[in-house]
């Protein structure tokens, strides 16, 4: 077992772990934070992304001692993200504190089942924030690495589109 | 599925990494990105019982210029390639080719010397060391040596490396005056292994006359595959449409060879080839000229 520190969200979080145990895992099952989803643990999918140092990245690829002293951020941080309001224990004010990219998918039916969604988000913070104005090329492009089952893409892109206009 | 138990070493220095590497030899397995280690682990395709983390040896992550090189530790991340001035100066076919590489999630963890030593001949990077004339420096506890890209690659996922190596440094002479440069592929969708690649390189003299060409695919055999005849066919030449198609259908029938794939066909790989033959060399020359 090792010792890890690892700032998840913003909140400092120390545990004993087994070097094997994946950071995916670590986040769900060690820290409850299931957001993070776990579709085909072999980096293909995308449902586990998240920030790691603020940088897109799978949490089924990495092992949890590797993120130790290293920031993560997980689709939960997304509300404290755009909060002006975030509180002592980590939860922000208000309960439908959406992130403006969050707002857009709902707003443009950018989910269905919502297993993809959370990897989606995740991939497209850095990317909104890199691309502020991006054609429906670059979106596509930049949506590559993410599957989804359900909504074609179509919505996805849209929702993309609104949430760029929202954050600009 | 999750990976077996291993044991696990975080060193910071390439002192302490090579010390590890000579006192477990191929029990232990360096970690580098990850992006292919960690799947094969994930489903117990590999169990290395050690594991060294390269992560924290901040040394071996750089990107530097030399009067004539390119030097690039072997921890520097694909993402990394992709936006750096010096190689879209110096280097501008790897410049062109590394988005090519997975998508941005993957190329944000993924490593120059993870995927060189990875060794998979589906893989971006092989063939563009073999097209660059890369030199790739190996060392252990009690050695150190410069192995020639051509000479690295030993077949399907095997390299040159000794049980106490670890790949250190590339080393990329910079792109000649003169010299066009092209990379294309196929894949299903941008960031998947594609289903054929060429890197192409022509240096011309003042009379137009081809002096040096490069060919070398991806997917196309048990490694990257240069199509050393076909080179052969441009070289001394002025070139034109007529010689491009007959290096093109030289190497595509019978220099490279593809297995198919679910993807692809051995046939439609060959067909593939031809077509980014002749498009990749179209476009070198034209950069040659700018
Ligand atoms: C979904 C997905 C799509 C991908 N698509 C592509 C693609 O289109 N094209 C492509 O080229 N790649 C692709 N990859 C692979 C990706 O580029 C990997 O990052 C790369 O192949 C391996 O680099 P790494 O740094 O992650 O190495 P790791 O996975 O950490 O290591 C790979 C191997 O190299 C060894 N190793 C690593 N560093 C050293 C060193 N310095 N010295 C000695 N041995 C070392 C390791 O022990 C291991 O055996 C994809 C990966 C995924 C998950
Ligand atoms: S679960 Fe990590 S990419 Fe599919
Ligand atoms: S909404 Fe169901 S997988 Fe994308």
């Amino acid at each position: 077992m090792k010792q890890v520190t690892i700032t998840v969200n913003g909140k400092e979080y120390t545990r004993e772990v087994e070097p094997r145990l994946l950071l995916s895992d670590f986040l769900r099952h060690e820290l409850g934070l299931t957001g993070t989803h776990v579709g085909c643990e072999h980096g293909v999918c995308g449902a586990c992304t998240i920030l790691f140092d603020g940088e897109s990245a799978r949490s089924c690829l990495t092992f949890a001692v590797q993120a130790d002293g290293h920031e993560i951020t997980t689709v939960e941080g997304l509300t404290s993200l755009s909060s002006p309001h975030l509180l002592e224990d980590g939860r922000t004010e208000g309960g439908n504190n959406l992130h403006p990219l969050q707002q857009a998918f709902w707003e443009a039916h950018g989910l269905q089942c919502g297993y993809c969604t959370p990897g989606i988000l995740m991939s497209m913070i850095p990317f909104l924030k890199q691309n502020p104005n991006p054609t429906e090329d670059e979106i596509r492009h930049a949506l590559s690495g993410n599957l989804c089952r359900c909504t074609g893409y179509q919505h996805i892109v849209d929702a993309v589109k609104l949430a760029a206009e929202k954050m600009r | 599925m999750k990976p077996a138990p291993f044991e696990y070493h975080a060193p910071s220095s390439i002192e302490e990494v090579l010390d590890l590497k000579s006192q477990y030899g191929d029990d232990a397995k360096f970690l580098a990105g990850g992006q292919s280690l960690v799947p094969a682990m994930n489903f117990r395709i590999v169990q290395p019982s050690v594991l060294i983390d390269l992560n924290r040896v901040n040394e071996l992550s750089y990107i530097r210029e030399d009067k004539h090189t390119l030097r690039v530790g072997a921890m520097a991340r694909e993402r990394h390639l992709e936006f750096d001035a010096s190689i879209q100066k110096h280097a501008p076919l790897l410049h062109e080719a590394v988005p090519f590489i997975a998508h941005p999630q993957i190329r944000n963890r993924g490593t120059i010397g993870g995927s060189i030593v990875h060794a998979d001949p589906a893989a971006e990077l092989p063939v563009l060391m073999l097209a660059l004339n890369a030199r790739l420096k190996a060392k252990s506890k009690k050695s150190e040596r410069w192995i020639e890209a051509k000479g690295f690659f030993a077949g399907m996922f095997t390299t040159a490396l000794e049980p106490d190596e670890a790949l250190v440094e590339i080393e990329i002479p910079f792109a000649e005056k003169n010299t066009g440069w092209s990379f294309m592929e196929v894949a299903p969708r941008l960031g998947d292994y594609a289903m054929m690649g060429v890197a192409a390189l022509v240096t011309l003299d003042k009379n137009k006359k081809c002096t040096s060409a490069k060919l070398v695919y991806l997917n196309a055999g048990d490694g990257p595959v240069e199509a050393v005849e076909a080179e052969k066919l441009l070289e001394g030449e002025v070139l034109n449409d007529t010689l491009i198609e007959s290096a093109a259908s030289y190497a595509s029938e019978k220099e490279i060879n593809p297995f198919g794939n679910i993807h692809a066909s051995a046939d439609f790989q060959r067909h593939l080839a031809k077509v980014l033959t002749q498009k990749t060399l179209k476009q070198a020359l034209e950069r040659v000229s700018q």
